[in-house]
């Protein structure tokens, strides 16, 4: 099952983690076929965040929720289940100072019945 | 009473011993809770036209997962002859074959084991364990679990609900953990079956039977899980378990009022329970490897053993509580200890402990703190300090045998 590893920090920990360090963990990871893809990504004041309304594009300066915790990167990992998961994402480095939250990958649901 | 009535006794019997047993193998051979439910139903209604002409089978267990299975597996089949693209194609075949099936008693054992800790997973909330606990192992009906727990039978039921989805889409394994996530794992199946416990012996004995029943049933638990999984700290929540329900009756007067252990009735204790409790614990201790719940059984165990309060071999119980903040260093085990060094050396040295755990110690909300420090302070012949903490102590609880019971304490010392 693939599962998306969410890392969350708040602004004093931003830069908490060295990236050294975070590269170092991906990398096993990739060594044991885990990581399908992971990226650290830029402070929320970079963040745009788009809806469509009337067929409108609207644009809002920000990201999409304010809250204490902002999303800080992700990883998406191949696990047998949950319990491997939460071994994952239990290691990955920023959790000593954020949250992790794990999220199950769904897949798109093709059938007639969903139209 | 008519012959039918006669020959489906046995099958309501075996119902009632054995049918989580067949619904814990059902849900592992066909990977989801819902359709072992249904296979559960099936293989029973199957069970009550067969066994009344053809005898009980020697292993009905096997005949119903087997007859359940088939069942369900041809229905799906059904179902996708008639809709190509429906989820039952990929349901059959992501079953597992149980074909290869090992030794059987223990493949059963091991299924309750699996339903155990996959209903309390570390991630589902403790609620959603509790309710799904009593629903799937217990076998309890959402509408008596809601009664017990007091909510809906709508919110009840939407948290079981929402607790097998997580279980089927995030993926979590229906497995026993293996031995290096075993303790963590564990702990929170004990802490699971504690707090349905401690559901029930909350409940006051006005209170519905069906909410004191929960006690019962954690002990039910606690004795299956020490059943198939021999730790000495299972040993240990069993014994506290039988302990602390060894002094339900003589916990609470026939109105409702609290009793503390120094003044209850210790012939009401119940010494068979008290003896089967004691057993367990001296198991649990010798084995080395006991925790948190075996030393609080000890405790309790103390307790149970003595004849009187002043009896009570109070420095043996500081010594427990001392071991018990090597597991569990929290305040409210630093009060209990107080309580104990109170009752060893006297309420002055009590009260010293007691108050820097009111001031910063971060029980200055908790109104059992103020009870301990109000009752101390009356053994000291200081009433007018004793009303205060009584009072505070009032302000912080809800609860009404509580409230009842610190008023009563209040017109002792005249306040």
């Amino acid at each position: 099952m693939k599962y998306l590893c969410l890392v969350y920090l708040d602004q004093e920990n931003w830069s908490a983690c060295p990236d050294p360090v975070c590269a170092a963990y991906a990398q096993g990871l990739i060594d044991n076929d885990r990581l399908i893809a992971g990226e650290p990504l830029h402070p929320v004041h970079t963040a745009t965040t788009i809806r469509v309304r009337n067929g409108q594009v609207q644009l809002y300066d920000g990201p999409f929720a304010e809250t204490k915790e902002l999303l800080a990167g992700f990883y998406l990992v191949d696990a047998k289940d949950l319990n491997e998961a939460i071994q994952i994402a239990g290691g990955i480095p920023p959790a000593k100072y954020g949250s992790i939250e794990v999220r199950p990958v769904r897949q798109l649901d093709l059938s007639d019945a969903a139209g | 009473m008519t012959k039918r009535e006669l020959d489906t006794a046995p099958i309501q019997e075996i119902y009632r011993r054995d049918g989580r047993r067949v619904f814990a193998t059902l849900v592992r051979l066909l990977g989801s809770f819902d359709l072992a439910e249904e296979a559960l139903q099936t293989a029973f209604v199957a069970a009550a036209e067969r066994w009344p002409q053809a005898g009980v089978p020697g292993n009905p267990v096997a005949w119903l997962v087997s007859a359940g299975r088939f069942r369900v597996i041809d229905q799906l089949r059904r179902q996708r002859r008639m809709t190509p693209w429906s989820d039952a194609a990929e349901q059959i075949d992501a079953m597992p074959d149980g074909a290869s099936a090992p030794d059987e008693r223990e493949t059963v054992e091991d299924d309750q084991l699996r339903l155990i800790f996959t209903c309390c997973h570390p991630s589902l909330s403790e609620e959603a364990c509790i309710a799904l606990t009593l629903r799937e192992v217990c076998g309890l009906s959402t509408e008596a679990i809601a009664r017990a727990c007091l909510i809906t039978p709508t919110t009840l039921a939407q948290r079981i609900v929402r607790a097998k989805a997580k279980i089927r889409d995030a993926g979590i394994p229906y497995e026993v953990p293996g031995t290096d996530e075993l303790p963590r794992r564990l702990a929170r199946v004990l802490r699971v079956i504690y707090l349905v416990f401690n559901e029930g012996y909350s409940a006051s004995q006005g209170e519905d039977l069906l909410r004191t029943a929960l006690s019962s049933e954690a002990i039910r638990l606690a004795r299956l899980l020490l059943e198939l999984l021999s730790e000495p700290e299972v040993q240990g929540l069993l014994a506290l378990l039988l302990l602390q329900d060894s002094r339900r009756t003589a916990r609470a007067t026939a109105e409702g009022e609290l009793v503390p252990l120094d003044e209850q009735d210790r012939a009401l204790w119940d010494r068979a329970t008290i003896a089967e409790g004691c057993a367990l614990v001296r198991q649990a201790l010798r084995s080395g490897r006991f925790g948190a719940y075996s030393l609080q059984a000890a405790i309790a165990a103390v307790h149970a053993e003595a004849s009187s309060p002043e009896a009570t071999d109070w420095a043996e119980i500081v010594g427990l509580y001392d071991a018990l903040l090597r597991f569990e260093p929290s305040p409210i085990v630093l009060l209990n200890r107080a309580v104990a060094v109170a009752m060893r050396d006297g309420p002055e040295a009590g009260l010293m402990l007691v108050e820097p755990l009111l001031e910063g110690g971060g029980l200055g909300r908790y109104h059992l703190a103020h009870a301990v420090k109000a009752d101390l302070l009356r053994r000291l012949e200081r009433p007018v300090e004793a009303r205060v903490a009584y009072l505070t102590a009032f302000e912080l609880t809800q609860q009404e045998p509580e409230r009842r019971f610190l008023v009563r304490r209040l017109r002792e010392i005249g306040g």
